[in-house]
């Protein structure tokens, strides 16, 4: 062995144990999170009726500001629904608005940097473009990360995952301080709803595991990995009723101009849930993933315990 | 002088048209495509009649300035002959005399074989088509290679400029024949520059006819010519008789090297009028090199090489042919499922129209394979029969076809896949969609999925109630575009439980338009 690749050994064995010990330290700090959680006013922030970005700012302030969960100096990756070739209208991802907000508040509480990026779908340069994100996101002063190969994912152990034992992760998310969740909410024909949750599949490399392992699990499993977002951001501004999550046409998209947040990824959803159940009937039963989740711990499907803020603009 | 602008402008058109085909990043403008346009046999085909008669005229006034600085393949074979130049100081090139019937007997054999329908033949010699091979199949790898070693220098500085791509083998029959040809192609012109153009290449036989009238000229001076031969060493299409003073223009491709080369102005460029016969002097060559082997050009001109030559010609031809039957065996005996043989009919590209139209246009440059964003179509083996070798058919191995996406028909220089409008592409159906219950994780897990209707763009796939909480994959036939979305997503093992069969002809299918209902939302619903 060489000089260079002695170096090098010591180098990866020096970042593997950092890492190691790394994700032991987030894993606790997210409790802390939660438990943190409890001195803040509210569990839950819901908005309606506002622009994206004003019912972010809206939400955040109401929940404690960005401060609360960004601190001076970190790393940070906003993880939105970039899945398709699909206008800003069609509600098919993240409102663009909505990401270049988060990005700034980010760094307005001192992020270090701040990463964008999604496992797309459809070919990942049109879903970009076209989805508004790349273009928001890099304005707002965000990396854009690709996530078209394989080697941008690292493996992940996920020891409380029914179904899914381990994954590759997106080395965007692994590599973090903290992350941030913020999907849309659309219909989806194989999970009925893609939220918070089901925006996990777009920080994995092998998506087909899922599907071919129990979808709703799976999902569920996802979201133990010990790394938890600080908070998710759900965008209802554009809500893709049917046809989902790709959708064919305008007629499938309702301007419901809603915006829910909450560090509970079980909450979030289930609120949003509830939210879509009035565009179209979807008895949460039916999004077997979010009981599924509160099975394993991760969260409470009861929204009458929490301290909820609702907010119209 | 005009040797420069005819180096610089062949210099530019190869590396941009070399480059569209390289470039995934859309660092060049989309509408390049305009550069395979230009090319020869694909304007014949697409009856491109303002690009065709241009060329013509610009072949009967100059000379074939088509083959000189716009046909890539022709500056490939310049650079070859450059590089040999430079390396051996001594090379020279020697009038031979033309091989007239073996370029008749092969442009007629071309097109002959073209009114037969058996068009591989043209697309096999096309210069373009050859050059489109070459690029796709051998230099785009390198390229994407390189592109990934930037990418993982730059990620090292967190730099995202460059990404990393796939880089994937697509045909081992193409990548052979475009081998073939660089080498084949590459030693012709590394001993005798312009071979392939003339003798060869369809498009230089007729080219050549063309230009013998062309208005333009290389002209000798009798008066200051002595003869010394010096042009004719320059001569990379070896067709300046410089004993005789005579010059066939047939081959002659204006490369103005001979102008350069002349010390005593003797030769120029210029307007030839009414044809005069001019009785010939002759004088005594004098050379100003004392190289043995130019003493006597014309003995250095031996017979025995175009034997050989010829010999080399048809055993590579066969040989490429004989090893693309054995790779093809190999392939059908090995890769296919032994139970389930799924798609019957390839499914041709989107705007193609039908197998046959594709047949009779395509000449497989393969400017769609390289320009395909979801890497989804490749060259065919005989899925399509013998005629369409090497024709672009789309698998769903890596990728499917983006719903909105229209570039293969932009770029197709031939009209063979013809150009769509991203409404027209909408309505386009290239193949049509078929479930098999069995195989489905929902009928044999009992757990949900739904990746498939998750990616059709027309919801042809879509779920349905089935037990409890369950949906399953519906099929409606009549909207499915054939993208396969749904086949290359499915997560079904080992047989996939949808996909998609091709068509002969394709589609215009009628999706109905929903109206937009007026959904007001008051409460937060909880």
């Amino acid at each position: 062995m060489d000089r260079r690749n002695f170096l090098k050994a010591v180098a990866l064995a020096g970042a593997a144990a950092t890492s190691i010990t790394d994700s032991e330290a987030m894993s606790m700090l997210s409790q802390s999170f939660l438990t943190e959680n409890a001195a803040n006013k509210y569990d839950l922030v819901a908005v309606l009726g506002g622009e994206p970005d004003a019912m972010f700012r809206k939400a955040i302030a109401e929940i404690g500001g960005i401060g609360n969960f960004i601190k001076k100096g970190d790393k940070v990756c906003v993880k939105p629904n970039i899945g398709w070739d699909q206008p800003v209208t069609m509600g098919a991802n993240t409102n663009p608005k909505l990401v270049a907000e988060i990005v700034k508040q980010c760094f307005a509480a001192g992020a270090k940097e701040v990463t964008v990026f999604d496992h797309t779908c459809d070919d990942w340069r049109k879903s970009y473009t076209s989805s508004g994100i790349e273009a928001a996101a890099k304005a707002a002063g965000a990396k854009v990360l690709p996530a078209n190969q394989e080697s941008y994912y690292k493996e992940v152990s996920i020891p409380n995952g029914k179904n899914l034992k381990n994954a590759k992760i997106h080395e965007a998310i692994v590599d973090s301080d903290k992350w941030i969740n913020v999907p849309c909410l659309k219909n989806h024909g194989g999970a009925q709803l893609t939220i918070s949750m089901k925006n996990y599949m777009g920080i994995v490399w092998d998506r087909g595991f899922f599907h071919a392992n129990d979808l709703q699990q799976c999902i569920a499993d996802a979201c133990t990995y010990s790394k938890r977002p600080v908070l998710n951001v759900v965008d209802a501004y554009r809500i893709m009723k049917t046809s989902g999550p790709r959708g064919k046409s305008e007629s499938d998209v309702v301007l419901a101009k809603g915006l829910f947040v909450s560090q509970d990824i079980v909450a979030v959803d289930t609120a949003a849930a509830n939210f879509f159940n009035q565009v179209r009937d979807m008895p949460l039963e039916k999004v077997k993933h979010i009981a599924n989740a509160q099975a394993l711990g991760l969260g409470t499907m009861n929204l009458d315990n929490l301290k909820i803020s609702r907010i119209k603009m | 002088m005009l040797k420069k602008i005819r180096v610089i402008v062949s210099i530019i058109l190869f590396a941009l048209i070399t480059l569209y085909f390289l470039d995934f990043k859309g660092f060049l403008p989309h509408k390049f495509h305009i550069l395979a346009h230009l090319q020869f046999i694909p304007a014949l085909l697409a009856m491109n009649v303002i690009i065709l008669v241009a060329l013509i005229l610009i072949t009967l006034l100059f000379g074939r300035v088509y083959c000189s600085s716009i046909c890539p393949m022709g500056i490939y074979q310049d650079i070859i002959a450059w590089i040999s130049k430079k390396i051996i100081k001594r090379k020279k090139y020697t009038f031979s005399k033309a091989k007239s019937i073996l370029r008749w007997a092969l442009l007629g054999l071309v097109v002959i074989a073209y009114i037969f329908g058996f068009t591989f033949l043209l697309g096999l010699l096309d210069p373009y088509g050859s050059w489109g091979r070459i690029v796709t199949h051998l230099l785009r790898p390198a390229y994407l290679a390189g592109n990934n070693i930037m990418a993982n220098i730059f990620t090292i500085f967190d730099n995202y400029t460059f990404y990393k791509v796939s880089i994937y083998g697509i045909s081992i029959f193409s990548t052979i024949i475009a081998l073939v040809w660089l080498l084949g192609v590459g030693v012709f012109a590394w001993k005798n520059g312009r071979t392939y153009c003339n003798t060869v290449c369809p498009v230089g036989t007729f080219l050549g006819f063309i230009s013998k009238l062309s208005l333009f000229k290389i002209q000798f001076n009798d008066e200051k010519c002595n003869s010394c031969g010096l042009c004719a060493m320059k001569c990379k299409a070896s067709c300046i008789d410089s004993n005789n003073k005579k010059i066939d223009y047939s081959r002659c491709v204006v490369c103005f090297n001979c102008l350069e080369s002349c010390k005593r102005k003797a030769m120029k460029y210029a307007f030839i009028g009414p044809v005069k016969n001019k009785i010939v002097k002759t004088e005594p060559a004098y050379t100003y090199t004392n190289d043995t082997d130019s003493v006597n050009p014309i003995k250095s001109v031996s017979k025995p090489i175009d034997e050989s030559k010829r010999r080399f010609l048809s055993a590579t031809i066969a040989t490429s042919i004989a090893v693309g039957n054995l790779v093809a065996q190999e392939v059908t005996g090995t890769l296919l499922p032994k139970k389930e043989l799924k798609r019957q009919i390839p499914i041709a590209p989107p705007g193609a129209g039908s197998f046959k139209n594709l047949q009779d246009k395509c000449i497989s440059c393969h400017l769609c394979v390289s320009k395909c964003p979801s890497h989804v179509i490749k060259p065919a083996l005989f899925e399509y029969g013998m005629n369409g070798i090497m024709q672009p058919k789309l698998y769903f191995d890596h990728g499917f076809c983006n719903y909105n996406c229209t570039i293969c028909g932009d770029v197709c220089p031939t009209e063979a896949i013809k150009p769509l409008s991203v409404e027209e592409k909408n309505h386009t159906q290239m193949g049509q969609v078929h479930f098999i219950k069995e195989n489905c994780i929902v009928y044999y897990d009992e757990t949900s999925c739904g990746a498939c209707s998750e990616h059709c763009p027309t919801q042809a796939v879509h779920m349905v109630p089935y037990k409890g909480a369950l949906t399953i994959p519906e099929t409606d036939v009549s909207i499915c575009v054939g993208c396969g979305g749904c086949e290359y997503v499915c997560p079904a093992i080992p047989f996939k439980a949808i996909y998609v069969e091709g068509l002969q002809t394709q589609n215009t299918i009628e999706i109905k338009k929903e109206e937009q209902q007026e959904i007001v939302i008051e409460g937060f619903g909880f």
